[in-house]
């Protein structure tokens, strides 16, 4: 019988992503709950110093395959090497991220391992033995709750979302042959090019300020981006932004852009339209600048400011400079 | 130019921007042993996405009344990307799509667009289809019929599980490349840019390959009227799971809808004097939510 949680990890030039340890935290929960051993994946290069990191978060035990196929991340080759390692030993619960890369390997190993996947959890629990996976869809209009009959029951979680615990544990680190072969890899990374301004990616951020249609023009950027500076924070936009062309399409929030849950979104000059809604709603804190008191924006909002956002956002960045000072 | 200082991403062997039918000539594409090529579109019909969403009193699904039905917005890149494959390299574009009798219209709306034919499996059985029954009857379609590339949204705004892409591709024992924002097809291979967190990687695959759009791929067109009364008349096949051999029993699934969770209602910071209230919001995140 299928037993025992598993996480895959993620890494990226040698280090962990903190979804891994999100990852980590919540299956040590499940399996406490279950009574079986927390296991984690890592796949890659040179990561073999790694590994016991792992324990510190709950995990029981490591499987490691380091092999120069494994760098940098190819579907093929990784999805190769997870399935491998789960068939041989039967988990009742497979976790991944739901970050970019956690997306495209979890999807994979849904046609692998012929199972089911709940995609995006903000919340996982166990009911009966079973796994029971909470998940927005209709980019969070309404929530799932998902059930998966076949095993390992997968599920990928949000980053950001789930709390990073630490449970000291052995982490035991045991190697296995990712069984390669070449003619099995046939996508290839050619090139990587770094975003160099520095800035953490929305998805990842914990604090967002975004700028929607109120903001005018592409010009008036700059007091949001004044405000984020002092905040640490990134920068977003709403689609009307986007496709006015004031933003790159990557800055943009929303059902048909990225789904983002930073500690705190303030959203200037953004009216609130469904969609965008559904791309921020899972934030913890949402303050909303707006002049308009109709604005449905308001309604999902912690904190409200009725008023020209030209005039309180200079005036929240010299408030925000002189509380971090 | 964009702004928001992207721009200095210049990945170097790609894009000859503009590369239209003119370059066809000179650039000569050997995909498969054909110089047409049979390229393949996925699309889903989902609800609009200024849609509100209803859940059933019984948590049993979402209330349909009232929906406006659309292309699902992926959906809409891929078919404009297979499109524009065809007119550079000629050759033809299959819709393949799985839905109830009104998947027809959004069926009809790619073939207007430009598309040739198209697939509709549509069974009552396969209604509330999970990620891996979609892409068994997908497959089975696909299989039965010559595709050298096939793009597929990189997820449905309905249940965005963002997986049939690539089980689709598994199941076809093809290599996927997903949530792309560039394709460019050269001398049998393909090259795409795809965003990860904080960087953009330039991958090559194989053909004949998966590809999921995302946002960005390129500006899908309107259907023309002439497209519209042409696409009347283009072949549309209609197949159920017996006829494509596929089970509809699930693996995943939604045992209970239900409406988000409701937020705490807000405060809102009052007074007339913006730089008083930029104040109290500043107190308010820092001593009550603890957040800055």
């Amino acid at each position: 019988m299928a037993k025992g949680v598993w996480i895959v990890a993620e890494q990226r030039d040698g280090a962990y992503r903190k979804i891994s340890f999100e990852l980590a935290s919540t299956a040590r929960k499940l399996a406490d709950q279950l009574g079986e051993e927390v296991c984690a994946v890592l796949l890659g290069s040179g990561i073999e110093g790694i590994a016991g990191e792992l324990g510190k978060y709950g995990v029981d035990k490591v499987y490691v395959a380091d092999d120069a196929a494994l760098e940098p991340y190819t579907t093929d080759a990784h999805a190769t090497a997870v399935a491998k390692i789960v068939k041989e030993n039967d988990p009742s619960i497979l976790l991944l991220g739901a970050s970019v890369q956690g997306k495209d390997l979890s999807a994979r190993l849904v046609g692998k391992l012929a199972t089911g996947m709940a995609t995006d959890c903000t919340d996982v629990k166990i009911d009966g033995g079973k796994l029971v996976a909470f998940r927005p869809m209709y980019a969070g209009k309404c929530f799932g709750e998902v059930t998966v009959a076949s095993t390992p029951q997968m599920a990928s979680l949000r980053p950001n979302v789930f709390s990073i615990v630490e449970t000291a544990k052995a982490g035991e680190v045991v190697k296995f042959d990712a069984g390669l072969d070449a003619s099995q890899i046939k996508t290839k990374v050619l090139e990587v090019q770094k975003d160099t301004s520095g800035k953490v990616d929305l998805t990842e951020a914990n604090i967002i300020v975004s700028g929607g249609r109120g903001m005018k023009g592409p010009e008036n950027y700059n007091i949001i981006e004044e405000l984020a500076d002092v905040l640490g924070a990134t920068v977003g936009a709403s689609r009307a932004a986007v496709d006015a062309g004031w933003r790159p399409q990557s800055d943009q929030v929303g059902q048909t852009g990225k789904i983002v849950s930073p500690n705190l979104y303030i959203a200037c000059g953004i009216s609130g339209a469904i969609q965008h809604l559904a791309g921020m709603s899972s934030s913890k804190y949402i303050v909303a600048i707006n002049k308009d008191n109709e604005a449905p924006i308001f309604t999902k909002a912690d904190y409200g400011v009725v008023d020209d956002l030209f005039k309180v956002v200079p005036e929240f960045t010299q408030v925000c400079k002189k509380l971090l000072a | 130019m964009r702004p928001g200082g992207k721009e200095n991403f210049n990945i170097s062997i790609l894009w000859n921007a503009g590369a239209g039918p003119a370059d066809a000539a000179v650039r000569p594409l050997c995909i498969g042993k054909e110089d047409d090529v049979n390229i393949v579109a996925c699309v889903k019909q989902v609800p609009d996405t200024e849609a509100m969403i209803k859940v059933k009193p019984d948590g049993s699904g979402i209330d349909e009344a009232g929906i406006k039905w659309v292309m699902n917005p992926y959906d809409e890149f891929g078919v404009e990307e297979a499109l524009k494959l065809k007119e550079k390299q000629g050759g033809d574009v299959t819709i393949v799509s799985l839905g109830p009798a009104r998947a027809m219209e959004t069926i009809r709306t790619a073939l207007a667009m430009g598309a040739d034919k198209g697939i509709h499996i549509n069974d009552p059985a396969l209604e509330g289809a999970d990620a891996y029954v979609t892409a068994s009857a997908l497959a089975a379609a696909i299989k039965a019929i010559p595709h050298d590339i096939i793009f597929c949204g990189q997820r449905a705004i309905d249940d965005d599980s963002g997986q049939v892409g690539s089980v689709l591709a598994e199941m076809l024992g093809l290599p996927s490349v997903t949530i792309v924002t560039k394709a460019d097809i050269e001398g049998g291979a393909i090259k795409v840019i795809k965003p990860i967190e904080g960087a953009q990687l330039l991958i090559e695959s194989s053909l004949p390959c998966v590809v999921t759009a995302q946002k960005g791929l390129n500006e899908p067109r309107y259907a023309s009227l002439p497209g519209i009364m042409k696409a009347k008349k283009k072949p549309v096949d209609v197949k159920d799971a017996a006829a494509l051999g596929v089970s509809a029993e699930v693996k995943a699934k939604v045992a209970k809808f239900v409406p988000p969770p409701a937020r705490p209602p807000g405060k809102i910071v009052c007074g007339d004097d913006p730089a008083a209230k930029a104040a109290e919001l500043g107190r308010l995140l820092r001593e009550e939510a603890k957040v800055i």
